[in-house]
């Protein structure tokens, strides 16, 4: 997986030849060291291992001596439990995750345009003031907006969880589009609006055609924040309206639990956004740099 | 006069949404929030009886409070301290051009997909109590059980099942999610160093860890920020994990302010809740106002 931002600038490898210590100690550096990295991927990967083995596992491997062992018969009974009490919820998880990141990234796009190519006096303060947004604990706003959301007729579930996902991820559009757009060089708007043009054929002649990359990491971070919330669903949604994380709390929740539907249940519901780790894992971290604010 | 509004006007009416989406959402919600915490709104029927400060002081006067609030302070120093140390051992390790880097940074990163709702599923298995009413612990899984079949059995314990240092097992799962997200920060700090700084120092004859120490570490502390701030604050409203680990959000093992607000809004006790609420955005604020106001000063310069 190519992470471009992190990938070595093709430096010479010169530091190598400057003051090496003898090639033996450093052939044993070098084997202690790929020891490590690979100590640490099996750790990392612990739960992975426990997700899968556990999600086949019948009755007949409940015994704690088998906890950590292959299932002695693979079953798909917690599969198919999971799958049919998570089925509903997913398709409404889509169904609310893919508009929000969509409007909340063109929305950010525009902000990030004229944050940082048309700017006004005082758009430092209206960017900053913004940001704050994204750093906000939401319980801090979470009973007046309880309150605010049924004023507005707004209804539980899909519609209320797409709002919010919609308005709280304006700052991070607004950021990674601003920082996105400083590249882009000035001269290209100042002679788009010499020949006339205005704030919004600027934007669909020069800012736009160059703002592929942007949308990419924009929905892509939207999409995973989106899915993977809990705290918008807990209080805005039921089990009966609710987004995925909400079904596999219940599946999963309680004092007596099928670990076995449960973990296949987890593994359902991770699949979205682990693919988008997987085949864009590039533009994935991406977002996740542009969390640092300076981008 | 008129051309200067000419020439700022447009960009104005296209942020406009923003602006009243976030000025409601944000601004204007926190206020109301504000006032709710005010009143004494401690059941579901609506009250507009202003107590003044009542409820922030029967809060911190209030022994469950102080503990969720002690929690907090476990939970974010192991959190940072845990993610800081295996970020950068990471970054630190796969900064030299090293085979197999991309194999290694995606593993490492992955966590960072999942939600806290799924990954606490298995971190529910994973950290469960010793069964010590079962003779030698029979019925323990979990690490308990690996621990105890590798031979590392004194390693043993309770986890999160504990009032003190309960919650600092909490932070596990927490650190294992977001060290790769720290890796990757510190990664991109690194590779941020022009080669020639590194170069110059090493011909002046610097030796390696002075290398370090003078030339590194100051280049990373910026990095090093937004690491802290980052995980701080996420640490600040830690709740969806902890919901999914323990089945009972009052317990009061693992009671954090985050889901004592939940319980308190479960209970219909507007009041206390708004209040908890502004308790954790002063909190946050604490952390987060300097940080932004450094950035855009830096910016400027």
């Amino acid at each position: 997986m190519a992470t471009s931002i992190l990938d070595r600038a093709a430096a010479p490898a010169a530091n190598t030849a400057l003051g090496a210590p003898n090639p033996g100690r450093r052939r044993i550096n070098r084997t202690l060291k790929y020891a490590l990295l690979m100590l640490f991927v099996v750790i990392v990967l612990i739960p992975a291992y426990v997700l899968l083995i556990t999600s086949f596992k019948g009755s007949a491997d409940a015994d704690p001596s088998r906890a950590w062992f292959l299932p002695t018969t693979w079953e798909t009974g917690g599969w198919s439990k999971a799958w049919s009490t998570l089925a509903p919820a997913l398709g409404r998880t889509f169904a609310l995750v893919v508009p929000a990141a969509i409007i909340s990234a063109t929305l950010g796009s525009i902000n990030g345009y004229v944050l940082s190519k048309w700017r006004f006096p005082g758009a430092n303060v209206v960017f900053t003031l913004i940001l704050f947004g994204m750093f906000i604990p939401y319980q801090a706003v979470m009973i007046p907006l309880t309150q605010l959301m049924s004023n507005l007729g707004v209804p539980q579930g899909v519609p209320s969880l797409m709002l919010l996902h919609i308005v709280y991820g304006l700052p991070i559009c607004t950021l990674i589009f601003r920082n996105y757009y400083e590249s882009v060089p000035s001269e290209l708007i100042e002679a788009a609006r010499m020949d006339g043009a205005g704030i919004l054929r600027t934007y669909a002649s020069v800012i736009f055609p160059v703002s592929a990359p942007g949308f990419v990491v924009v929905l892509i971070w939207q999409f995973t924040s989106a899915w993977n919330d809990y705290l918008f669903a807990a209080f805005f949604s039921s089990g009966r309206n609710g987004p995925v994380t909400i079904a596999l709390s219940f599946l999963a929740g309680g004092q007596l639990t099928d670990y076995g539907a449960s973990m296949a249940g987890a593994l359902i519901a991770s699949v979205p956004t682990l693919l988008v780790y997987i085949l864009l894992g590039k533009y994935f971290v991406g977002g996740l740099m542009s969390g640092s604010v300076k981008g | 006069m008129l051309r200067r509004v000419k020439h700022w006007g447009p960009g104005l009416l296209l942020l406009a949404p923003t602006i009243i989406l976030v000025g409601v959402f944000v601004y204007w919600l926190i206020i109301e929030n504000f006032r709710v915490s005010l009143t004494n709104q401690h059941t579901a029927r609506p009250s507009d009886k202003y107590v003044g400060f009542e409820n922030y002081t029967n809060l911190l006067a209030d022994p469950n409070f102080q503990h969720s609030l002690w929690n907090l302070l476990i939970l974010t120093i192991v959190f940072l301290g845990g993610t800081l140390i295996f970020g950068f051992l990471w970054a630190w390790m796969l900064d030299k051009p090293a085979k197999g880097e991309g194999f290694f940074r995606a593993v490492y990163l992955f966590p960072m997909s999942v939600s806290f709702i799924a990954s606490g599923v298995v971190w529910r298995w994973l950290l469960s109590s010793l069964q010590t009413d079962q003779p030698g612990g029979e019925r323990t899984t979990g690490l308990n059980r690996l621990l105890d079949s590798v031979g590392l059995g004194f390693m043993q314990n309770d986890w999160w099942s504990n009032p003190t240092w309960g919650i600092a097992a909490i932070a596990v799962p927490a650190i294992w999610q977001l060290s790769g997200y720290v890796m990757a920060l510190f990664l991109a700090g690194f590779r941020g160093i022009p080669e020639e700084l590194r170069e110059a120092a090493r011909i002046d004859g610097c030796s390696e860890w002075k290398l370090y120490r003078h030339v590194i570490f100051p280049q990373l502390n910026p990095v090093m920020l937004s690491a802290v701030i980052i995980i701080g604050h996420m640490s600040l409203k830690l709740f969806d994990l902890i919901r999914a680990i323990v089945p009972d959000a009052n317990t009061y093992d693992v009671q954090v302010p985050a889901t004592m607000m939940w319980v308190k809004y479960i209970g219909s006790d507007y009041a206390d809740a708004a209040a908890i609420g502004m308790i954790l955005l002063v909190l946050v604020a604490l952390v987060v106002v300097p940080y932004l106001m450094y950035t855009s000063r830096a910016e400027k310069r």
